[in-house]
């Protein structure tokens, strides 16, 4: 099967436009005669509900949580980006699409990201329209700092909270379709399955979490926005609850996976402090604005850090990359802080974990000045670790954080099973090999506010109304009773180990080997390993309780069953791609002083994986990455 | 540290409830709260008990998930923390601790210490956003406002819907909820056009669902883990009465 983008044809800064004119339109009047699922709450599955649902389209949107408005969004702290150019400091869409395949290192596809910077400035304007409550000058206009990546200030910003403004507009948007009738919202539901009718995303399969019920919904669309992955390695800074399953089921049901070995190590986190830790803490980006980062010049230094003085210290950012500093990219930052930990030079117990030190913008701004910038951060800081970051230079270390890949999508945000979309961290399509900070947000928002809004509709227009299908359908009933049939086999098992203990054990493998560099021996190691670990799983688990009543460890087991199989195709993915790009850093391909080495010849393409079963190999399809408007460099901070 | 704990076990919302004891051994004062739970409930299932069912997503103190009575107090004994937060260096070796759900008639017992909360999500759904569609939104620097009354809104928008004001009124009042997000829209322009509808809507909706009244105690600012101010319910009745 060839994978089609569909990209439209004429120049990059008209597609978008020239599309949107031409798409196929439902008349107003048909639109309630459609019904369109959508699967999560955050950013982009919160936006999308309400949007549809003011379109006219009936709307039925589940979530795991007890509420719409606790999606994973809402810990997102830094900001948003938007090319609003506000600072006159030469910002456009160009750029901001620029710095976002240059940040993606060059593997995420020319036309969704030009659309995205377009679409970026509209966000603003809306979210403001809602009343999100933005940082603002004295002056009343929008205040906006810089982000890594970047050498414009386009971050929009609510303190340090701006992923919660940003999730409760869409989730008070969400929440008056609702009052109004037209979203009907399942809160602590799970999607278990995707239906499959004619090769068409007809309807799910949902378990109830509260009464363990398990039934089936159909409708004319259904819409993934059930965000990352992360989790596959336990330990990460996603909620507890963000999981793979409903992409994952949907790959089983026959939509491609594209680029999973692309996940993102987030350079500032809290380091791990001991083996019950349960998840990490990140400490927003935008730390790095002021925030000097730094290890001693010995190796194994034990002193205060307010006792080594400056001569002794190595600020490696800032000497390993003059221009772009501190505010480096991601993949570059998180690299480089495990590059000097690896040789001995880390900070804290075990030495996993770099300064992160704001003494000398204390010095220079006071510290009235830098706790109202990052006073909220600083407070949890100390909460976590019981130091104080005014005193002290907080200690930092790279975790796992977002996750590049997904469900491959076309440009209309469609999978290749017709009919399901993947918006969000679910899809695969903007982001290419590295996140650029405060990218994730607006991307949600442009997927979910006024992007599928439109791609959504060509593809309803062109199916017709009326043609929903019967839940008595055959492809429901088998769908329903192989979901239950999962759900007992859990409860049955009746062994000797508890869910969290094989997803610990799943998650060290997927660190210690595919974590922030992988080699081709680690990860033949991990691809022998985890089928050892799943086998086991599924003789030994142990499920307590029952399922016809709220019975978290049977969510946990389905999610960490999912995950056993994921990581897998992880590791398949970065074994198969024999270059280093972005979060993906292959320790075979460097440059001589250690930087990323890029293969275009080889590697310039999407890869989409096919399900053929439980540790069968899947089908690697290509979709070839076309640089038309901007020419493959290598990336470069220096 | 070894712990006593005394937890409160309730199948369902139909069951009657009660307190369980259990032991808490070898708690590092680094973990959090949660993770303390965790490590209980490791053992409960591998003994073949049924591990205690607690809400919690994030474990980074804003989703507002975690809704623990600890000792008594919403959240614990900590200012400005919420249960994910609050780690057990809080906590001395031997102490006995006290795990209760939210109690409140408007938050019914879902499971141990998991409650229903959907009576905050039906509250927002009577009103508390500004009616706008998605697109044709003015350039949003064409409406400049004030920097202290975005501070203060944003103050006000900070509220993580997390209930333990209401857990912690005698009143079981969601006063301070409501009024967070009234005056976090009464604040701004943007909130103008619908300000007597919303804050009317909103406290009807507040009433119907089995909310107490406020009586000025305010042990619902000392239990936000948000830190929102009881000022807020100054500004909600105002709204109210000039609605």
């Amino acid at each position: 099967m060839s994978l089609d983008s569909k990209i439209p044809s004429g120049p990059l800064e008209k597609k978008w436009d020239d599309y949107k004119s031409h798409i196929k339109l439902v008349n107003p009047a048909n639109k309630r005669k459609y019904t369109v699922i959508v699967i999560g709450t955050g950013l982009a599955g919160g936006s999308a509900s309400a949007t549809l649902a003011e379109l006219g389209y009936n709307v039925k949107t589940f979530c795991f949580q007890d509420s719409p408005r606790r999606a994973h969004s809402i810990a997102a702290q830094g900001g948003i980006n938007a090319a609003k150019n506000y600072q006159n400091d030469g910002d456009s869409v160009y750029r901001l699409f620029y710095d976002t395949i240059k940040g993606g290192d060059f593997r995420a596809r020319e036309a969704n990201v030009y659309r995205l910077a377009q679409v970026s400035t509209n966000i603003i304007d809306q979210c403001v329209a809602q009343g999100v409550p933005f940082a603002r000058e004295y002056g009343g206009h929008l205040d906006n700092r810089s982000f890594g990546g970047a050498q414009v200030s386009r971050t929009f910003y609510a303190k340090g909270q701006t992923g919660q403004q940003l999730l409760l507009g869409a989730y008070s948007a969400l929440s008056r379709q609702i009052g109004l009738g037209n979203v009907k919202m399942y809160p602590r539901t799970e999607m278990l399955d995707v239906v499959v009718i004619d090769g068409h995303a007809k309807g799910v399969v949902i378990r109830d979490l509260v009464t363990g019920q398990v039934t089936v919904h159909s409708a004319d669309a259904v819409v993934l926005a059930s965000g990352g992955y992360g989790n596959v390695f336990y330990l990460s800074t996603n909620a507890k609850g963000s999981n793979v399953t409903a992409t994952f089921r949907a790959y089983k049901k026959g939509a491609f996976f594209a680029n999973p070995c692309y996940t993102q190590i987030h350079p500032t986190c809290i380091p791990v402090s001991g083996d019950h830790q349960s998840k990490l803490t990140l400490m927003s980006e935008s730390l790095r604005n002021d925030g000097r980062i730094w290890v001693p010049k010995k190796q194994g230094d034990t002193r205060n850090p307010a006792d080594i003085p400056e001569s002794e210290r190595d600020y490696y950012l800032e000497r390993k990359y003059p221009s772009y500093g501190n505010l480096c990219p991601r993949d570059i930052a998180s690299r480089s802080a495990k590059e000097v930990c690896d040789a001995g030079f880390g900070v804290g117990p075990g030495g996993q974990g770099v300064y992160l030190d704001f003494s000398s913008a204390i010095n220079r701004l006071g510290e009235h000045t830098i706790a109202e910038r990052y006073g909220n951060l600083f407070q949890m800081y100390e909460q976590i670790t019981g130091e104080n970051p005014y005193k002290v230079p907080m200690r930092i270390y790279p975790a796992v954080h977002y996750t590049m890949g997904g469900l491959w999508v076309d440009y209309n945000l469609m999978s290749n099973l017709p009919g399901l979309f993947v918006i969000g961290e679910a899809n695969f399509s903007d982001h290419g090999a590295n996140r650029l900070g405060a990218s994730a947000l607006m991307q949600g928002l442009a997927d979910g506010y006024f992007v599928l809004p439109y791609t959504i509709g060509n593809y309803l227009a062109e199916v017709g109304f009326g043609k929903t299908p019967s839940t008595d359908h055959a492809e429901f009933k088998k769908a329903e009773t192989d979901a239950n049939t999962q759900l007992n086999k859990f409860l049955n098992i009746k062994g000797k180990r508890t869910v969290d203990s094989f997803h610990k054990e799943l998650g060290k493998i997927m660190w210690n080997n595919c974590g922030m560099a992988r080699t081709d021996k680690s990860l033949k190691e991990a691809l022998v390993k985890i089928p050892e670990i799943r086998e086991e799983f599924w003789k030994n688990v142990n499920v307590p309780g029952s399922g016809s009543d709220l019975n978290q460890s049977l969510e946990k087991a389905g999610r960490v069953a999912d995950f056993l199989e994921f990581g897998e195709l992880l590791c398949l993915d970065a074994l198969t791609r024999e270059e280093s790009c972005g979060g993906h850093f292959r320790t075979e391909h460097q440059m001589d002083d250690g930087e990323a080495k890029r293969d275009d010849d080889k590697f310039c393409h999407a890869t989409a994986w096919e399900w053929k079963g439980v540790g069968a190999k899947p089908t690697e399809h290509r979709e070839k990455l076309e640089f038309e408007n901007i020419k493959l460099a290598t990336r470069s901070y220096k | 540290m070894d712990l006593k704990l005394k937890v409160w076990r309730q199948k369902n919302a139909k069951e009657k409830g009660k307190i369980v004891n259990y032991d808490a051994k070898g708690i590092s004062p680094d973990m959090s709260f949660l993770e303390m739970i965790d490590v209980v409930n490791e053992d409960l299932i591998v003994k073949g008990d049924d591990p205690i069912a607690f809400e919690h997503d994030c474990r980074e103190g804003i989703c507002g998930s975690c809704n623990i009575m600890i000792n008594g107090e919403a959240h614990g004994p900590l200012p400005g923390v919420t249960t994910c937060q609050l780690h057990m260096r809080s906590f001395k070796d031997g102490d006995t601790i006290y795990l209760e759900p939210w109690r409140a008639k408007a938050f019914p017992v879902i499971k141990d210490l998991v409650v229903d909360r959907s009576g905050f999500d039906r509250i927002i759904q009577s009103g508390g956003f500004v009616s706008i569609n998605t697109g044709g939104a003015p350039d949003a620097n064409a409406l400049p406002i004030p920097k202290k009354d975005a501070d203060v809104a944003m103050d006000a928008a900070t509220c993580i819907g997390c209930g333990a004001c209401v857990a912690s009124c005698k009143n079981a009042s969601a006063m301070l909820f409501v009024s967070a997000k009234v005056s976090h829209l009464a604040l701004l322009p943007q909130g103008q056009v619908e300000k007597k509808e919303r804050v009317k809507n909103m406290v009807n909706a507040m009433d119907k669902e089995g909310f107490g009244n406020c009586t000025n105690q305010y042990e619902c600012e000392a239990a936000c883990p948000k830190d929102i101010k009881r000022d807020f319910i100054r500004v909600l009745n105002k709204e109210f009465i000039l609605s």
